[in-house]
C-alpha cells in the first residue's frame, strides 16, 4: 500500500490515537519515514495534544471547590429552591 | 483518585436512601471534569462557574433517575454539557448561529492542514509558554459546536470514544470523524505559534542551528 501526503492527514488522528489497523499503520508510518512535510504535520497536531493534556492549560478558579461544595450544602439542606 | 464503580453505586444507593449529605464525595472526583468542559465551551469563567454548580445540583435533583447501566461521569457530563449548550445559546446572536452552520457543513469533506514553513522539533521550553495555552483555549472555542464537543470530551476531558458518543448521543463513527476534524482546525489554527520562529518562542531565534530547517524558503 502507497499513500500519498493527503491520505496520510486523513490518518493522522487515527494514527496518535494508535487505532490504524497493522497495514494501514505500515503504509503511515514508511511515508512519514521520507516525507518531512507530514511528518511536520504529525509532530504540530501532536504538540497541540501535549498541550491540551496540560493541567495547566484549563485550571480552575481558586476557591471554586469551597464555592461549590457551599452551595450544595445549601441546596440538600433545602435552604435553596429550583 | 477516582472513585471505584462500586463505591459510586454504593453511594448513590445511601443518598437516595436518605444519607443526602454523601452526595459531596460522589461529586468529588468530578468537580475538575464539569467545571472545565462547561469553561472549554465557553470560556467564560463566572459563566463556567455557575453553570458547574448548576449541574451539580441537577445532579443531586434528578439522581433518582441516574440509570446505573451508564457511568456517573458520563451521565455527569451529558448534564454539564446541556448546561453548557443552554448558556452558549443565551449569550450568542443569531448571525453566530449561522455562521457556525456554513463552518459546519463541510464534514466528511477533505481537509487540508498547515504546513509549517518554519519547522524543526518543538522545543519543549516553547510549550511552555502561557500565551501558547490562551491561544488553544481561544482556538478550541473558535471551533464549530459539534466539533469543539467532542475535542472537549476526547482530548480535554480524556473520555473514551463510546463515553464521548454515549454523552453526546452521537455515534462512535461520527466521535472519530469530528475529532479529527476539530484536531486539524487546530492545528491549522495553532501552526504560526508551534514553529521555531514562533513570537512566542523565547529569544526568536533557534539555539540549535542543526534543526533549523526551512521547507518551503
Amino acid at each position: 500500500m502507497k499513500l500519498d501526503c493527503k491520505h496520510v492527514w486523513e490518518h493522522i488522528s487515527g494514527y496518535l490515537d494508535r487505532q490504524l489497523d497493522p497495514q494501514l499503520l505500515a503504509a503511515v508510518e514508511k511515508h512519514l519515514e521520507s516525507c518531512e512535510v507530514c511528518s511536520a504535520v504529525l509532530d504540530s497536531t501532536r504538540n497541540v495534544l501535549v498541550l491540551t493534556a496540560d493541567d495547566r492549560t484549563y485550571e480552575l478558579p481558586v476557591g471554586y471547590s469551597e464555592r461549590l461544595h457551599a452551595r450544595l450544602t445549601a441546596v440538600i439542606a433545602g435552604g435553596e429552591t429550583a | 483518585m477516582k472513585a471505584t464503580a462500586t463505591n459510586e453505586a454504593e453511594l448513590i444507593r445511601r443518598i437516595l436512601a436518605g444519607e443526602t449529605n454523601l452526595f459531596h464525595e460522589l461529586i468529588r472526583p468530578y468537580e475538575r471534569l464539569v467545571y472545565v468542559t462547561i469553561f472549554a465551551i465557553l470560556k467564560n469563567e463566572t459563566e463556567a462557574e455557575d453553570g458547574a454548580q448548576e449541574t451539580m445540583i441537577n445532579a443531586f435533583r434528578y439522581l433518582k433517575n441516574f440509570r446505573g447501566d451508564a457511568k456517573f461521569s458520563t451521565w455527569l457530563v451529558t448534564i454539564a454539557m446541556n448546561e453548557a449548550r443552554k448558556r452558549l445559546r443565551k449569550g450568542k446572536t443569531a448571525a453566530e448561529d449561522s455562521l457556525d452552520t456554513t463552518l459546519e457543513d463541510n464534514e466528511g469533506g477533505d481537509y487540508t492542514p498547515a504546513v509549517p514553513t518554519d519547522w524543526r522539533e518543538i522545543p519543549l521550553e516553547a510549550l511552555e509558554k502561557k500565551e501558547l495555552r490562551e491561544k488553544l483555549r481561544e482556538a478550541v472555542t473558535m471551533l464549530p459546536e459539534k466539533y469543539r464537543e467532542v475535542f472537549v470530551l476526547r482530548d480535554i476531558e480524556e473520555l473514551n470514544q463510546e463515553e464521548t458518543a454515549a454523552a453526546l448521543g452521537i455515534n462512535v463513527t461520527l466521535v472519530k470523524v469530528r475529532l479529527h476534524r476539530a484536531r486539524m482546525m487546530l492545528q491549522k489554527t495553532l501552526v504560526p505559534y508551534l514553529q521555531s520562529g514562533a513570537r512566542l518562542e523565547a529569544e526568536g531565534k533557534p539555539t540549535r542551528g542543526g534543526f533549523f530547517r526551512r521547507w518551503f524558503a
